[in-house]
């Protein structure tokens, strides 16, 4: 079997949309999981013990079921309840909850870092909950969850070739109609795998700088 | 166990009401009792120091009044006020957090580990509350937080992160931080035990300076008797959560009446 390349530059600009689409899934559904996890880590600290039962039930629930299972589970349960959504609200939804409850974990980690002495000062200096929330122990749990967020930030991008299962045009599903219609799935996957590779790499890279950058910011 | 909460006045009356009271206040542990049916006041303007043996509750009557323990039993008023209740249908009931929020704002407090914010600088750390919490605009909060730096000799690292600084000059900007806030009663919890002994002078030195200058209550805990000595009006010995003696520093110190007191003077002259 031979590499062919004319063919390659052909296919070419189909995969660079088909990147464009994954990237808007993976970045959608982080958008998602970064907002949502902080929901549920805040909820988890309320002293209000039914809710934050229920929400720590549902972030382990969520991280202990696998994602396809979930992506699947909102496309296709949802329409029977009478919930109709596209692929991609599906798969934006199912990604985004499931990484929002590994986030929500990452967050809490950083939260509990901060030491009890920060919140005991705020109280010294009269600061409510939510002052203390936004101007101290946020700011000091973003610089330790960087990194952990940065993995997921990966990982999200890694995992969006479960939403082809569904029919959102990624790569990977472009990649598979390639296949199917030629009977040749060499370059087509290898492209997949580079095009994967030239994202995650530089952005692995990007983020240890910026949780340098951040630390250095903040005088730590 | 409830208590009669009818024998608490809703306020405190007269002429001379003390700056704060503590009024048979309990504090416990599951079964282990920290402090048993404690009964003290402090007048305006007064300085009370602390002093006992560890884990004789001393900590824990500071962290009360700054409400960062819930107390068990009895009622603690600041200022005339109730601190830990409020009025509700002519009897006291456990306060709100508003309520806490609006007496608190009168308390300020220094740790023994000065508990600076790592992510602001020395002046950020003195403006936040100010500009936070009483909504002070930012110039005006700066320019004051700037005096009360200058104060304790720290205007020249206005711009440094506590991470830069010393033990002796990150407690000095806590004092800073919490003067900035203007309480009117003032808590310092051991604010020197964690610091090296050549910067311990320049602590107490700072505290010297508001005992002189202001009319701040201030209530101390502390192991530097003779810094106790020198700069307080009255001295409390703790002995297994309360009160076991109390007197002018002159007296307690020089003419303790009870053995405990004596037995834990002894023992402190003796480390030094």
């Amino acid at each position: 079997m031979q590499w062919r390349w004319e063919w390659t530059w052909e296919l070419l600009p189909r995969f660079l949309d088909a990147t464009g689409k994954t990237l808007m899934a993976a970045g959608g559904g982080y958008a998602i999981a970064v907002v949502l996890g902080l929901v549920l880590v805040l909820a988890q600290r309320t002293p209000f013990r039914p809710l934050t039962v229920v929400v720590r039930e549902l972030v382990e629930f969520i991280r202990s079921t696998p994602l396809l299972l979930q992506v699947f589970f909102v496309f296709y349960v949802g329409p029977q309840f009478g919930i109709n959504l596209s692929p991609w609200t599906s798969g934006l939804i199912a990604i985004g909850l499931h990484y929002g409850a590994y986030l929500s974990e990452v967050y809490r980690g950083g939260i509990e870092s901060v030491p009890k002495g920060q919140w005991e000062a705020a109280t010294a200096i009269n600061m409510s909950t939510v002052q203390t929330y936004r101007r101290l122990i946020i700011p000091q749990a973003l610089p330790p969850a960087i990194s952990g967020m940065g993995n997921y930030l990966v990982g999200i991008f890694k995992d969006t070739p479960m939403l082809s299962v569904i029919g959102v045009a990624e790569l990977m599903h472009t990649a598979n109609a390639v296949g199917a219609q030629s009977y040749r799935y060499l370059e087509p996957y290898t492209m997949v795998g580079i095009l994967f590779l030239a994202i995650s790499l530089p952005t692995a890279f990007f983020i240890t700088r910026f949780e340098q950058w951040v630390r250095r910011k903040m005088g730590m | 166990m409830t208590e009669d909460m009818s024998q608490y006045p809703l306020q405190l009356e007269g002429d001379n009401i003390p700056m704060v009271r503590f009024q048979n206040v309990r504090k416990s542990y599951g079964a282990l009792t920290v402090l048993d049916n404690l009964n003290l006041d402090i007048d305006m303007g007064e300085m009370v120091t602390i002093i006992g043996p560890s884990g004789s509750g001393k900590t824990t009557v500071l962290r009360m009044l700054m409400t960062l323990e819930t107390i068990n039993g009895g009622v603690i008023y600041v200022d005339g006020e109730p601190l830990t209740h409020m009025e509700k249908n002519g009897v006291l009931v456990p306060a709100s957090p508003a309520h806490i929020r609006r007496i608190r704002s009168k308390i300020g407090m220094c740790f023994q580990h000065f508990n600076l914010f790592p992510h602001m600088t020395a002046l950020q750390n003195c403006i936040e509350g100010p500009v936070q919490v009483l909504g002070m605009p930012r110039k005006k909060a700066e320019a004051r937080s700037l005096e009360l730096l200058d104060m304790v000799g720290m205007a020249d690292k206005r711009d440094q992160y506590p991470s830069r600084l010393s033990g002796g000059q990150q407690q000095r900007v806590a004092i800073a931080r919490a003067l900035a806030m203007r309480p009117k009663v003032m808590l310092f919890d051991e604010v020197t035990s964690a610091l090296d002994p050549e910067v311990i002078g320049e602590v107490t030195n700072v505290i010297r300076k508001l005992v002189d200058a202001h009319s701040l209550t201030m209530l101390m805990v502390t192991h530097q008797m003779g810094f106790a000595k020198d700069i307080s009006d009255r001295v409390c010995f703790f002995f297994n959560g309360a009160i076991e003696e109390q007197a002018a520093p002159s007296e307690l110190f020089e003419n303790p009446q009870r053995e405990r007191t004596q037995q834990f003077l002894n023992a402190v002259l003796e480390a030094n």
